[in-house]
């Protein structure tokens, strides 16, 4: 899901760099308050655990290859704020030393994989786990938390590449970056993140959701602000 | 305030941190698994090459913008002659230690910067 350089045209990676930065200008402050000093190792274990899960490449057998994120465990455990920053360093470091994901696509990627995605997972937690803190119930709500983030985000990134022929092709047809359209490149994104990268993201979830049940529960932000809010 | 407050590390995170480096020590899978199962690249993640092989050309966007960041570790390898997969397998390890290390202290780092909640 790191789109590289030479994807996405400038009217594309320009808006969403801006998107991204917004964001993360919120998050700055939301952080600020929300967490605790005795907790910001976690947030470097959670921008660690972030880097480390995306080199866990899965292939599917004969085709392409992908992996889970963990974008999901750490909005529902530190909040998706503190996910967004999280993970947007572990991103950006993978682009800018590692070459995994464009320079100019870095506002993409940390778009569609450190804000949109701990969000979704994050509100898909909430409506799934009903207000209860149940083993069952919320191994069961991370892990549909978990495998649809992971799914919607990467029909996200998909309808940015299969724009790209719409938005900027040559007058006898040629694409000028990302090749694909819409109809190859959603159903191709959808079908792999559903049928394997989505369940494993899920299961990620649920098991350190879970652990953090068992022995720090007053930590996870999801039940946390669900007291304040009553 | 918060400067002078020490950050300790406590139980769990010191034994979040052991897993952290056995997951490190692990992730050859995530190259290994993929070369079993003969799967490429992730879908839209191909190089130039790849493209004009799979579509007849090469975007001439693709063309100007794929080589504009040159990485010091492309693709968490060292791209030494030697191609086995015990070589890459060590490359790999220590791309994933270096990027987790890197990810962490940045994190830490803009957190203490930011965080104003002494609690």
């Amino acid at each position: 899901m790191h789109i590289p350089d030479g994807y996405l045209s400038p009217q594309t990676y320009i808006p969403l760099f801006g998107v991204f930065i917004s964001a993360a200008a919120i998050a700055i402050k939301k952080v600020k308050n929300e967490v605790s000093a005795r907790n910001i190792p976690y947030l470097g274990m959670a921008a660690a655990f972030s880097f480390i899960i995306m080199m866990f490449n899965l292939p599917v057998p004969g085709g392409t290859t992908g992996h889970a994120v963990g974008s999901a465990v750490i909005a529902i455990i530190f909040g998706p704020w503190a996910a967004m920053l999280a993970v947007s360093v572990a991103l950006i470091i993978q682009a800018l030393i590692f070459g995994d994901g464009g320079i100019t696509a870095i506002g993409a990627n940390c778009f569609n994989m450190a804000v949109f995605m701990p969000f979704t997972a994050y509100y898909i937690f909430k409506l799934f786990s009903k207000n209860t803190s149940g083993k069952s119930r919320v191994s069961f709500a991370a892990f549909i938390s978990g495998y649809l983030s992971l799914v919607m985000a990467a029909i996200l990134t998909a309808g940015e590449l299969g724009i790209q022929p719409l938005i900027a092709s040559t007058p006898d047809g040629k694409a000028l970056y990302c090749p694909y359209d819409l109809s190859i490149a959603v159903p191709a994104m959808a079908i792999e993140h559903m049928l394997l990268f989505g369940i494993v993201e899920g299961i990620i979830t649920a098991i350190i959701v879970n652990y953090f049940l068992k022995t720090e529960p007053t930590l996870i932000y999801a039940f946390r602000n669900r007291d304040k809010n009553k | 305030m918060l400067s002078e407050t020490e950050i300790k590390i406590n139980k769990l995170q010191k034994k979040i941190l052991v897993i952290l480096l056995l997951l490190c020590l692990i992730t050859p899978v995530g190259i290994m698994l993929p070369a079993y199962f003969n799967a490429g690249d992730a879908w839209g993640e191909w190089s130039a090459q790849t493209v004009k092989e799979l579509v007849g050309y090469v975007p001439a966007g693709l063309a100007k913008y794929s080589d504009i960041w040159k990485a010091p570790l492309p693709d968490y390898d060292a791209k030494k002659a030697d191609r086995s997969i015990i070589h890459k397998s060590g490359y790999y390890i220590v791309s994933g230690i270096l990027g987790a290390t890197i990810s962490y202290i940045v994190m830490f780092l803009i957190s203490k910067l930011i965080v104003r909640n002494g609690k």
